[in-house]
């Protein structure tokens, strides 16, 4: 459905993003996590055919995508984390706006949603709250009925009640028309909550991309209590590690079925693999890497 | 969704168990407390969905899992319901009971103050113990 090899966006004389190598399936949501500045937005955008790669090929629903490429336009729906909307517009401006200007538009879908939302139609976009702003622009995208929902950070700075709803109304129409789903997200929980694929970017790589189901298979937490050096088998990669004065807790990827009495081993929960990935990837910050458009908003 | 008033899907992020598993096993335990009975329909996924924050796939993945463990049926068009065979009805529920006591136990021994160490010891010894036992 996303198809990168070697994916990557030259912004001037530093890497958005590098080397980007991953393949989601269609009917997955899939979560794109890492900090600011890492490539989520790149990627996303790129995606949507916005940007232009500088380097190695995007495929997204079996074609590369481009501002010309018009078919594509109407089977990707696309939400920018600014979530442009027309604010002197009233609610029911915009859904006519999006009608004219989608042939698959679905105006009952619409309607329906934001009756469910509670969120008037004469109402002038300006006056809504951040959150109401935020259940329209995901209206307005899913009107669409796109196969391919792209969404840059589509929950941010929500509460968590506006957040829950939100994300029940993408998963709705998950349900409903079996869209697949790429969106980024600094929320681990809801990454828990509501994808089964996830792809972990640092320093404009990815460096983690698999079902959640198989990551939480071949990841354990290794427990030693005392202060001795033992390492790990073969076999074991170690991603993060931390001390502690009475011993040392391992986060490793395990590719086989590990069996030590001398270690405890845990089951991390797919947060706490994702942490130890992002954790990995953060102290060796050096400025190399430009932000992402999106940090230009705060 | 008052068509199945008796089953409300929870999530709990700390479980470490995925959670399709978590939906399967709160399916394994309103049958072996009688909550749900033969012929019961579950929830569509659209109401799980609508329920509660959770990727209709994995509804989709928990409902596959208990049709591959006979414990639901899915009925073209109509939904999941539940169907307890004579063969499978005594295991599914013998397995519910074992999996609550073992919960209680698990409890009991926290309110004594053991550790989680010791609890995983005692069970290790008990299972060498028992290790060659087979009925």
């Amino acid at each position: 459905m996303l198809e990168a090899v070697n994916l990557g966006k030259r912004y001037r004389r530093t890497w958005g993003l590098q080397d980007c190598t991953l393949k989601i399936p269609k009917g997955r949501v899939a979560a794109l996590v890492g900090p600011n500045g890492s490539g989520k937005s790149t990627l996303l955008r790129m995606g949507a055919g916005l940007q232009e790669p500088s380097a190695g090929t995007l495929r997204v629903l079996g074609q590369s995508p481009s501002p010309g490429t018009n078919d594509l336009r109407e089977r990707v729906g696309y939400l920018d984390q600014d979530r442009p909307l027309y604010k002197s517009f009233r609610v029911a401006e915009m859904l006519r706006f999006g009608e004219m200007n989608n042939p698959t538009w679905n105006m009952d879908a619409a309607k329906n949603h934001l009756a469910l939302l509670d969120i008037p139609l004469r109402s002038r976009v300006g006056n809504l709250s951040g959150g109401q702003q935020a259940q329209v622009a995901l209206t307005l995208c899913l009107a669409k009925q796109p196969e391919l929902l792209l969404l840059d950070e589509p929950a941010a700075a929500l509460d968590p009640v506006a957040r829950e709803d939100l994300l029940r109304l993408l998963m709705r129409q998950v349900a409903d028309s079996e869209s697949s789903v790429v969106l980024s997200t600094h929320a681990l929980s809801d990454v828990a909550a509501i994808c089964d694929y996830v792809v972990v970017l640092a320093h404009a790589r990815v460096v983690l991309s698999n079902d959640t189901e198989y990551i939480v298979e071949t990841h354990r937490i290794l427990s030693i209590v005392d202060d001795s050096d033992l390492v790990p088998p073969p076999g074991i990669t170690v991603i993060n590690e931390q001390q502690s004065a009475r011993g040392r807790s391992l986060l490793v990827r395990v590719e086989l079925p590990f069996n030590d009495e001398r270690w405890r081993v845990d089951r991390p929960t797919l947060e706490e693999i994702v942490m130890a990935y992002l954790r990995e990837g953060s102290p060796h910050r050096d400025g190399r890497h430009v932000g992402e458009i999106e940090s230009g908003a705060r | 969704m008052s068509q199945h008033p008796s089953l409300t899907f929870r999530l709990d992020p700390q479980s470490g168990l995925a959670p399709y598993r978590q939906l399967v096993d709160q399916v394994r335990h309103a049958v072996s407390s009688g909550l749900l009975r033969d012929g019961d329909q579950l929830p569509s996924v659209r109401d799980v969905v609508t329920q509660i924050t959770i990727n209709p796939n994995t509804v989709h993945r928990a409902y596959r899992e208990l049709e591959h463990q006979g414990i639901a049926e899915g009925r073209a068009g109509l939904g999941t319901f539940i169907t307890l065979h004579l063969s499978v009805a005594p295991d599914a529920a013998e397995h519910g009971i074992f999996e609550h006591a073992v919960h209680d136990l698990v409890i009991n021994a926290r309110r004594a103050g053991l550790n989680e160490e010791t609890i995983r010891e005692l069970m290790r010894n008990a299972l060498r113990q028992n290790g060659n036992v087979r009925s």
